[in-house]
């Protein structure tokens, strides 16, 4: 057997035929949208139902009334106790996870292909006929507000509220979107039920559905359990748009800080407000955010970790939601070396729209990871599952798996230097630090960052 | 249900299990090391993990950092430590796959002439960021440390954790580093399972080329240490936490062992949904508490049972301690019902199957397949695994609760906010954790 040529790293082979899930789709007559796609591996059935809105139909003042709605659903339904619901749940293996988005609500649905039906007739139920009863609301509500006085210890979370809050403000996407304790305080179980009647309807509604069936049975089995269902008469007005105005224009708070005492990191979240998913320039930030901070080897781990061993990891995102989202780096650095990190880390994010352009290199390097690595994320029902919602939650067509790689491949390190300077703006970017401000005000005050805005984040 | 898959020994030592699966064009690589801070002793603890984080910065024929290259090509990758093992792995497109046994390779073969005191000194810096960021800045993130010192005697590996004491990672040198790599990162002492989209001969053919001409080292002697408690304990830990939260930890059945499926059926009677025991009662009915969790934790040395359970404001420790005790106790005289056991069942076999969905990453099909060869020394142990739940009755539970719970001495541990001892357990003794 020949022995390995250790003088180089091999050259991997080309990439072997991919297909991507084919979408089937169906219109039912009370304005359900279905889509399904044919996964053959397991003998696993997922389902999402994603309902557009989310926590951005939240009324003013009533942050975590669409979260409140969410939890609810698997909290009893036609008359049946929550107890009754687990039970069944568990009886079929079933996971269901009841998420609050941004911008939807994404009620996702795994279970064995043998007990399809039941799974479908259960998403049905607790969807479309939940008690919402004052009992079950107080619980899960008293519930609630205990777990935000837990979160108010962790960085993380007080870190992401004041970021989002100073970004935000008024906007809804500056809310919390499990409430504050003020607000589940002060919702009853009326404005739940409510917000049932106005949002959980099926018009403007998809069901997905992902199995190892052929796409028509897999639709013709949520047909005959979702073609009965109807909205009912709805006495709130609800603004699924509510989050696509821009947010509020306002002075910038370039530094922006919450007290820690003795905390041993500090934590960090820079950004500002910055663009909507339907963006033209997708793949480039697509692309710049994986030389900046989207990887391994990008260029902010590979300075805050690799070379200074400031901190564990760091990243970036740009948050690409209906509206205009986030641009966002996090990390979590030692106390002593905060100042630093927040120094280097503006230095990164300037420079790639000027002094350092994304080189060749690094260009080639971000768009082959990402698509060499793509069909990595149609692996499991669920994950085709969630990323046909995607789909439908942002408008965009069929055929968008199949078009990702030519349309990222076309990336040209100027469309990524472009990008860059349309959406970085140091002179915008707030710098959130949560840590032992008797330790690290004054080397924050060397950055001239301004005076710093205490923040108070909401819970 | 199984795995369908080949397992072959090269003649360093090295298992090659190898499992083919064509859906994706992509192939999963995974490296068991048969070492984890069990390996370790006292004033050098961390130092399985901080080994770890020294394999990804490069090897002797590519001195660069390991993610670069696979980045490229597409691949993800990461590796973790536990007590009990270190485990690295890569899923790649399939012309990649040569790429990555190329780089697993060379690591484990040529690491040491590329490991300089300035790449140790930066991973150093990194690890004790990881640990501040996952242990000391987090809510009740040192329950764990305080909990294990006080479950084993200190010279027990399992009395620290995985990530070590920050005083012995500061005191780590390279010399030592250098001698575990000579001891623990070999062909003899590894696994390595391929996963995906390549035939079989070829498979092997590749194992053999990369791995076939390195040398074998001795296989490390098992670890073994008794772990028993003479008598139960009642500690109390301050930190910067909101609500009261109570653990009860006891000494239980190693991974496998007897007992060792009945305790996590146990675990899933009591805490496991809104119609587990206590979930029901304490945090769904009565509302006393805001969670409660159990969980056998079976590990390679000696297992251990753990339940947590966090106060609502204004609820006693003590009351909480006396419930969970008394669910423990009822289920020790009387097993779970028929409809408790069926229930249970019916989500383990379930998750057996989810299981089957991925080929790589951390619980992949390839990551099994090294789990089952390096505890049992069989990849194909899983419906075996799974026959162990469905033979479990409510006899067999009562009795692994009597025995390793109900009259079994417990460390009870009280983790209350700063300046609030009095809400802790009556009589806990202060432990301070480094």
């Amino acid at each position: 057997m020949s022995r390995v040529d250790r003088s180089r790293l091999p050259v991997p082979g080309a990439d072997r035929p991919f297909h991507f899930p084919r979408l089937a789709r169906r219109r039912l007559a009370n304005g359900l949208e279905l889509r399904a796609a044919t996964h053959r591996s397991v003998p696993i059935v997922s389902m999402v139902l994603l309902v557009p809105g989310g926590s951005s139909v939240n009324p003013p003042g009533m942050p975590g009334l669409a979260s409140m709605l969410a939890g609810l659903l698997d909290e009893g339904s036609r008359g049946q106790s929550a107890l009754d619901v687990a039970d069944r749940v568990a009886r079929i293996g079933g996971d269901l996870d009841l998420e609050t988005g941004s911008d939807a609500h994404v009620i996702s649905f795994t279970t064995l292909d043998r007990f399809f039906d039941t799974g479908v007739s259960l998403i049905h139920e607790i969807v479309t006929a939940p008690n919402l009863t004052p009992e079950d609301f107080n619980r899960v509500r008293n519930h609630r507000v205990e777990r935000l006085r837990q979160i108010k210890d962790h960085a993380a979370a007080v870190a992401d509220r004041a970021f989002a809050q100073t970004l935000y403000a008024t906007h809804p996407y500056g809310s919390p979107g499990v409430g504050t304790e003020a607000a589940l305080s002060a919702m009853t179980a009326d404005d739940v039920r409510a917000l049932h009647a106005a949002l959980l309807v099926p018009a403007g509604s998809t069901l997905i559905v992902v199995g190892d069936r052929p796409e028509e049975e897999l639709l013709d089995t949520v047909e005959k359990t979702f073609a009965g269902w109807q909205a009912g008469p709805a006495t709130m007005t609800i603004d699924r748009a509510a989050a696509l105005v821009p947010p509020p224009a306002m002075p910038v708070a370039r530094l922006a800080v919450v007290s820690r005492p003795g905390a041993a990191q500090s934590e960090l979240r820079i950004g500002h407000a910055c663009a909507a998913r339907s963006t033209p320039d997708y793949h480039a930030l697509l692309t710049l955010n994986n030389v900046l901070g989207g990887a391994f080897v990008s260029r902010l781990n590979l300075n805050l970790r690799e070379a200074k061993g400031y901190t564990y990891g760091v990243r970036t995102g740009f948050e690409l939601r209906r509206g205009i989202g986030p641009f966002v780096m996090q990390t979590s650095v030692a106390t002593s070396a905060t100042a630093d990190a927040v120094r280097e880390s503006l230095k990164e994010l300037g420079d790639i729209a000027g002094a350092r352009p994304v080189t060749p290199d690094e260009l080639s390097m971000a768009k082959d990871s990402v698509s060499k690595g793509y069909p990595r994320g149609f692996e499991t029902a669920s994950q085709v599952a969630r990323s046909i919602a995607q789909l439908a939650l942002h408008g965009l067509p069929d055929s968008y798996f199949e078009d990702f790689i030519p349309q990222l491949t076309a990336i040209t390190a100027a469309d990524v230097t472009r990008a860059a300077q349309k959406y970085l703006d140091l002179g915008r970017m707030t710098t959130v630090v949560v840590g032992d401000l008797d330790t690290i005000s004054g080397p924050l005050a060397s950055l001239q960052l301004g005076e710093p805005r205490v923040v108070r984040p909401e819970f | 249900m199984h795995i369908p898959y080949t397992k072959r020994r090269l003649a360093n030592g090295l298992d090659v299990i190898v499992h083919e699966d064509h859906q994706l064009p992509m192939v999963a690589v995974n490296l068991w090391y048969h070492v984890g801070s069990k390996d370790e002793r006292p004033g050098r603890t961390g130092f399985a993990h901080l080994f770890e984080h020294l394999m990804f910065e490069g090897s002797e024929h590519h001195d660069h950092g390991f993610f670069g290259p696979l980045q490229r090509a597409g691949g993800l990758l990461n590796g973790s430590t536990s007590t009990d093992r270190t485990n690295y792995w890569e899923v790649v497109p399939t012309g990649a796959l040569e790429l990555a046994l190329w780089m697993e390779s060379d690591r484990m073969g040529y690491l040491l002439p590329a490991l300089t005191e300035a790449k140790f000194e930066n991973q150093r810096d990194v690890v004790l960021n990881e640990r501040r960021q996952n242990y000391e800045n987090r809510p009740y993130g040192l329950a764990g440390m305080a909990l294990a010192a006080a479950m084993y005697s200190p010279e027990h590996p399992y009395s620290w954790l995985t990530i070590g004491s920050a005083d012995d990672i500061r005191a780590m040198s390279l010399d030592e580093v250098q001698k575990f790599f000579r001891t623990y990162y070999h062909p003899a002492n590894a696994s390595l399972a391929l996963a995906g989209d390549i035939e079989t001969e070829q498979a092997f053919d590749l194992a053999e080329q990369f791995f076939g001409d390195l040398p074998a080292g001795p296989v490390p002697a098992p670890v073994r240490a008794e772990a028993r408690l003479a008598s139960s304990a009642t500690l109390l830990l301050e930190d910067r936490v909101e609500l009261p939260r109570l653990y009860i930890g006891w000494h239980s059945p190693e991974m496998f062992g007897a007992g060792d499926a009945e305790l996590d059926v146990a675990a899933d009677v009591l805490t496991q949904g809104k119609t587990s025991r206590l979930y029901r009662s304490l945090v769904f009915e009565r509302r006393v508490a805001t969670d409660v969790s159990a969980y056998q934790h079976s590990r390679e040395i000696s297992g251990t049972f753990q339940i947590a359970c966090t106060a609502a404001a204004g609820v006693t420790l003590a009351s909480l301690e006396a419930e969970i005790r008394g669910a423990v106790a009822e289920l020790a005289a009387k097993g779970p019902t028929d409809d408790e056991l069926s229930r249970g069942l019916a989500q383990t076999e379930a998750h057996f199957i989810y299981r089957l969905q991925t080929i790589g990453g951390f619980g992949g099909k390839s990551d099994q397949l090294n789990a089952y060869n390096t505890f049992r020394g069989d990849p194909g142990y899983l419906d075996a695994d799974r026959e162990r739940y469905r033979a479990v009755t409510p006899r067999g539970v009562s009795s692994a609760v009597q025995r390793w719970l109900a009259a079994a001495p417990s460390v009870t541990l009280s983790v209350v906010p700063r300046g609030k001892p009095e809400l802790g357990m009556p009589g806990a003794a202060a432990v301070q954790v480094a």
